[in-house]
C-alpha cells in the first residue's frame, strides 16, 4: 500500500484507542524483571559458553606480535580467536562488520582477540593473558587541527541562495560566532550483547539492536551466508539512541565461535569498551553568521560546520536544520568532513539537529540581544511557511513553530524574564530564562506487518519493528485495536524477529509513524479479508466492539475468524510527499536556570517543551520520549563530553562515572505540551516523530538561560563551571 | 567455593568461582535475569538488589561473601500477574522506557521509602532530626540509579504515589 497523497478520513480518526494515554502493554513484564534482553535467554541457549572481546590498546597501526598460548592454557578456556584463525569475512555490505581480519588497527579498542571459556570469569581472566604488541602509526585526533581540511559530502550538499557575502556585509546588525560541541556517547543502559547458536547450517542470533533488517543483512553479509539461513531477534532492547542501529563485534564473533565450538556463545561488551569500541556522536566546530535589519529580520543566513570521522565515515550534518528553520533571502550553508583516526562516529539521537541547534539557537539569542528584539519575537518574525531554499512551491506539510513559541511563552511566564542579563537574584542564585526553537526533519521508511485474527477474536501483530523504550509495543497495539474495533486487551504485539515482515526499525524518529503505517496497511487488508469472509460488501462495513457490521447485520470477529483464523500481511510504502513538502516536527523550549553566584554551579529549575508532531498516538509514551530528549539535551548543555586523549587516540573518560550523564538530582519536574494537530501528509497515521524532537534545541535553551542569568556567553559545550567561574561577577 | 543464601525466600546452595559477583550469581547461575548489568562497576545502579533489607549494587560484591544472607531481587517483589505496589506505580506513571534500569530503580525506590521512614538523613536533609519525604529527598537518594531513557520525573511521581497511598 503506497502513501502518495494526503490522507483522507480513516478509522484512526475515531480516537477511541489511538491518542489515549494507555499504559505500556509491555509494562508488567519490564517492571517485574521478566522481559528478557539479548544476553538473558538461558532457556533458548542452554550450555552457552562465554565470550570476552579483547580490544586494541592503540588507535592506529599494526599488531606486531600476538601470543595466545598462556591464555589458551588457562582454566576453562575453549577457544581464542585472533586474525590468525578467524575465517575470512566480507566488508561489502553497508551493514557488514568484519572482525579479526588482519593485523591492521584502525580504532582504539578494535577487537584483536576473542576469548571463549566455560564461564565469564575465566574468559575475562584469559583475555588479559593474551599478549599483544603493536607497531603504532601516527594518527590525527584533534578536530581543530584538521578543520581546514574538511571536504564537502554528498549527504549534505551546500545550500547557496542569493548573495550571502554581499548581504552579510551590508546588514545593519550582524552576528559572527563559532560554537563547538564535543564528542558524545549514547550511554544507553544495556550494553551491546549477543548470543549465537547454530542448528546445522542455520544461525540464530539474539542481539541488542534497533534495526532487525540491517543487523540481518550485516550478520549474513559479513559471514557470507544467505539471509534465509540467519535469524535475528531483538524483542527487548535496553535503549539505543542510535548506537544499536549498527552491529559491532559481538554478534559476529559469537557466531564464529559458536560454529567452531558447536555450542552457543554469548558475549556482552563491557561498559568501558563501549565508549571506544562502538560509535559516538562526533564533535563539531560551527561558525554561524547572521545578518539582519534593526527589526531582527534575517537577510543573510550563514552556517558552516565541520566534523571528523574515519575514512568512509558519515558527517555530523549539523547545518541541516538551518536550511529550513528560518527565513532569509541570502543563504550560505556548508557542511564539511575531515578525516580523523578517533573511534568511528555515527548517529546519536537526532544526528545533525541535536548539536546544530546548540549553535544556531544560541546565535539567534545573540542576534536578539544585538537587535533588542525579544528572543521569542525574533524567532516568530523569522518564521517561514515554506522551504527557504526551494521557494513557496515547497511548503511545509504542517508547521506550527509560532504556536509552539507563543503557547510556551504564555505558559512559562516568559514576560517575567528580565531582558538585561545578570539582574535577577534569588539568594545565592543568579536566575535566568532562555528559549530555543526545536526542529527535527520528518523521515519515513517502508514498513510491513503481519496481522492475524484468531478464533478468540484476538488480533496478533507481527513485525520486525523494535521497541527500544519508544513504546512501539503499545502504539502498534493501539493502531491495530482502533482499526479492528477492539479494546487494547484483545491485541497482542510481537516484535524484533527477522522471521516477521520487514519494518522501518527504530531510528531517526521514523519508527512510530512508519511502523504504525505498516500496521495500518495490514489492518486495512485484514478488514477487507474479514468483511469478505463474513459475506459483507467490503465498502460498507464498520468494526466496533469486537464485531464487524454491515447493513444492519453484525457478526463477531471471533466467529468470522473461525478455527483457521485470518492472516494477512501488507507493507506501507511512501511516495514523494516528503520531497514535495518540507516535513518536520517543531517545538518551543523554555528553560529557567539558577547559577550559584559563588561556585558557578548550574541548576535547571524549570523547563517546558511545547511540541508539534502531528497526531500523538499515545500521549503518555510520547511525553516520556520528550522527557528523555529534554534530559539528554540538558546533559549535552551542561555535562556530556567524551574527552579525547591524543596519547591514546581514544576517549579517556570511558565509563559512567567519568562520562557524566544527568541523574535524578539534576532533573526537576519537566513540563511537556503537545499541540493538538494532525499532519495528513506524513502518512495515514498523520503522526510525526517525537523521539528526537525533545533533544533538538533544548540544550540551547539551557545555555541561553545561563547567559540570561549571568551575562556570560560560553560557546564551547558543555557549559561546565570551570568555564563560568573566572568570569562570574564578583558580588 | 560453596555458598548458601536465601533468594526471594528460597534457600539456595551454589558452588561458585570466588570471582563471581552476586549479580552474576543471580543472572548466570540462577537465571534470575531481572537484576541488570549496566556497568559492572557500581556506576549505574541497574543491579540494585536488597540484601538483608538494605539496597546494594550487586555487581560490587562477591557472591561468596553472602553466606547466610537474605537477598531480594525484582522477581521477589512481584510478578506480572501480581505486581508489587511500586511496580504497579511504575506502570501507571510510565516510570521507564526501555526497562533496563527499571528493576534497579524499583528496588531502590522501595528501599528509599524505608530509609526515609527510618529517619536516615541524606545530603539534602536540612535538619538531621527531621527526615521527611519530599521530591528533593527522593531525587537525591535515587541518584545512584541512572536512567538514560530519563523517565526521572515519572519515577519520582511513581514513588510519590506509593508514599502517599502507603
Ligand atoms: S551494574 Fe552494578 S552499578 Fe552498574
Ligand atoms: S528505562 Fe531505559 S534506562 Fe531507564
Amino acid at each position: 500500500m503506497e502513501f502518495t497523497q494526503a490522507a483522507g478520513p480513516n478509522p484512526l480518526d475515531a480516537g477511541r484507542v489511538v491518542t489515549k494515554p494507555i499504559d505500556r502493554i509491555d509494562g508488567p513484564l519490564k517492571v517485574s524483571g521478566r522481559a528478557p534482553y539479548a544476553y538473558e535467554y538461558h532457556q533458548d541457549f542452554p550450555n552457552a559458553a562465554y565470550g570476552f572481546v579483547l580490544g586494541s590498546s592503540v588507535p592506529k597501526g599494526r599488531i606486531a606480535s600476538l601470543d595466545t598460548k598462556a591464555a589458551e592454557a588457562m582454566p576453562g578456556v575453549l577457544l581464542v580467536l585472533t586474525h590468525a584463525n578467524t575465517p575470512k569475512m566480507s566488508d561489502e555490505g553497508e551493514h557488514n562488520a568484519p572482525q579479526l581480519q588482519g593485523a591492521e588497527i584502525k580504532q582504539y579498542e578494535q577487537a584483536v582477540a576473542f576469548v571463549v571459556a566455560e564461564t565469564f570469569e575465566q574468559a575475562r581472566a584469559a583475555a588479559r593473558a593474551v599478549k599483544v604488541t603493536y607497531t603504532e602509526a601516527k594518527g590525527a585526533y584533534d578536530l581543530a587541527a584538521v578543520q581546514d581540511k574538511g571536504e564537502p559530502v554528498k549527504s549534505a550538499p551546500d545550500s547557496t541562495v542569493g548573495d550571502f557575502d554581499k548581504a552579510f556585509s551590508a546588514a545593519p546588525v550582524t552576528v559572527d560566532v563559532t560554537y563547538t560541541t564535543p564528542d558524545q556517547s549514547h550511554a544507553m543502559m544495556e550494553p551491546h550483547a549477543s548470543v549465537a547458536k547454530w542448528d546445522g547450517d542455520k544461525l540464530t542470533v539474539y542481539t541488542a539492536n534497533q534495526m532487525i533488517h540491517w543487523a540481518h543483512d550485516g550478520i549474513a553479509g559479513t559471514l557470507g551466508i544467505p539471509k534465509t539461513k540467519v535469524r535475528v531477534q531483538s524483542a527487548y532492547v535496553g535503549g539505543g539512541f542510535g548506537s544499536k542501529l549498527f552491529i559491532y563485534s559481538d554478534p559476529i564473533l559469537a557466531a564464529v565461535a559458536a560454529q567452531k565450538l558447536g555450542r552457543p556463545v554469548k558475549v556482552a561488551l563491557t561498559r568501558p569498551q563501549i565508549f571506544n569500541h562502538t560509535n559516538h556522536r562526533p564533535a563539531t566546530i560551527q561558525r554561524i553568521r547572521l545578518g539582519a535589519g534593526p527589526d531582527g529580520r534575517i537577510t543573510a543566513m550563514g552556517h558552516d560546520t565541520v566534523s571528523g570521522n574515519q575514512e568512509g565515515g558519515e558527517v555530523e550534518n549539523a547545518a541541516d536544520q538551518t536550511k529550513l528553520l528560518y527565513a532569509g533571502e541570502n543563504r550560505l550553508i556548508r557542511t564539511r568532513l575531515s578525516e580523523l583516526d578517533l573511534p568511528k562516529g555515527g548517529a546519536m539521537r537526532a544526528p545533525g539537529e541535536a548539536v546544530g541547534l546548540l549553535a544556531l539557537e544560541c546565535a539567534m539569542d545573540e542576534l536578539a540581544e544585538k537587535t533588542g528584539v525579544d528572543p521569542v519575537e525574533l524567532r516568530i518574525r523569522n518564521d517561514i511557511q515554506y522551504d527557504p531554499e526551494k521557494g513557496p512551491s515547497r511548503s511545509f506539510s504542517s508547521r506550527h513553530l509560532v504556536e509552539c513559541l507563543r503557547t510556551g511563552a504564555e505558559r512559562f511566564g516568559w514576560s517575567k524574564r528580565a531582558a538585561k542579563p545578570g539582574t535577577v537574584r534569588d539568594g545565592q542564585w543568579l536566575v535566568g530564562m532562555g528559549v530555543a526553537s526545536g526542529f527535527r526533519g520528518n523521515l519515513v521508511m517502508p514498513s510491513g506487518a503481519r496481522v492475524k485474527l484468531d478464533r478468540e477474536g484476538v488480533v496478533t501483530v507481527e513485525t520486525q519493528m523494535t521497541d527500544i523504550g519508544t513504546g512501539s509495543y503499545t502504539i502498534l497495539g493501539q493502531v491495530a485495536a482502533e482499526m479492528m474495533g477492539l479494546p487494547i486487551e484483545k491485541v497482542r504485539v510481537k516484535l524484533g524477529d527477522s522471521d516477521f515482515p520487514l519494518s522501518s526499525g527504530s531510528g531517526g524518529s521514523w519508527g512510530a509513524n512508519s511502523a504504525s503505517a505498516g500496521v495500518f496497511a495490514a489492518c486495512e487488508a485484514l478488514r477487507d479479508a474479514v468483511a469478505q469472509k463474513a459475506g459483507f460488501n467490503t465498502k460498507d462495513v464498520t468494526f466496533a466492539d469486537g464485531n464487524v457490521a454491515s447493513g444492519g447485520r453484525s457478526r463477531s470477529l471471533a466467529e468470522v475468524a473461525g478455527p483457521d483464523g485470518v492472516t494477512v500481511e501488507a507493507k506501507a510504502e511512501f511516495g514523494d510527499l516528503t520531497k514535495k513538502f518540507a516535513q518536520a516536527s517543531f517545538a518551543g523550549h523554555f528553560c529557567e536556570v539558577g547559577v550559584d553566584a559563588h561556585t558557578g554551579e548550574i541548576r535547571v529549575r524549570r523547563m517546558l517543551s511545547v511540541c508539534s508532531a502531528g497526531r500523538i498516538i499515545n500521549p503518555k509514551t510520547s511525553r516520556n520520549q520528550c522527557l528523555g530528549g529534554m534530559t539528554m539535551g540538558i546533559g549535552a548543555a551542561l555535562m556530556e563530553e567524551q574527552v579525547v586523549d591524543e596519547r591514546f587516540g581514544g576517549f579517556i573518560n570511558h565509563d559512567l562515572a567519568e562520562y557524566v550523564v544527568p541523574v535524578h538530582a539534576d532533573i526537576p519536574d519537566l513540563d511537556v505540551v503537545f499541540l493538538d494537530e494532525t499532519d495528513d501528509k506524513s502518512s495515514w497515521i498523520k503522526a510525526k516523530g517525537v523521539g528526537e524532537l525533545g533533544i533538538c534545541g533544548v540544550g540551547a535553551a539551557v545555555a541561553n538561560a545561563v547567559y540570561n542569568a549571568t551575562g556570560i556567553r560560553i560557546r564551547d559545550y558543555p557549559l561546565t563551571l570551570d568555564k563560568l567561574l573566572p568570569r562570574l561577577p564578583t558580588a | 567455593m560453596p555458598v548458601s543464601f536465601t533468594v526471594n525466600g528460597q534457600a539456595t546452595s551454589l558452588t561458585l568461582d570466588p570471582r563471581v559477583t552476586l549479580l552474576d550469581a543471580l543472572r548466570e547461575h540462577m537465571a534470575l535475569t531481572g537484576s541488570k548489568k549496566g556497568c559492572d562497576h557500581g556506576q549505574c545502579g541497574a543491579c540494585t538488589v536488597m540484601v538483608n533489607g538494605q539496597r546494594i549494587n550487586s555487581c560490587l560484591t562477591l557472591a561468596v561473601m553472602h553466606e547466610g544472607d537474605e537477598v531480594t531481587t525484582i522477581e521477589g517483589l512481584g510478578s506480572p500477574e501480581n505486581l508489587h505496589p511500586m511496580q504497579a506505580a511504575f506502570v501507571k506513571h510510565d516510570g521507564f522506557q526501555c526497562g533496563y534500569c527499571t528493576p534497579g530503580q524499583i528496588c531502590s525506590s522501595v528501599a528509599v521509602l524505608k530509609e526515609i521512614e527510618a529517619g536516615i538523613p541524606s545530603h539534602v536533609t536540612a535538619d538531621l532530626d527531621q527526615v521527611a519525604f519530599s521530591d528533593a529527598e527522593v531525587r537525591e537518594r535515587m541518584s545512584g540509579n541512572i536512567c538514560r531513557c530519563a523517565a526521572y520525573p515519572n519515577i519520582v511521581a511513581a514513588i510519590r504515589d506509593v508514599h502517599d497511598h502507603a
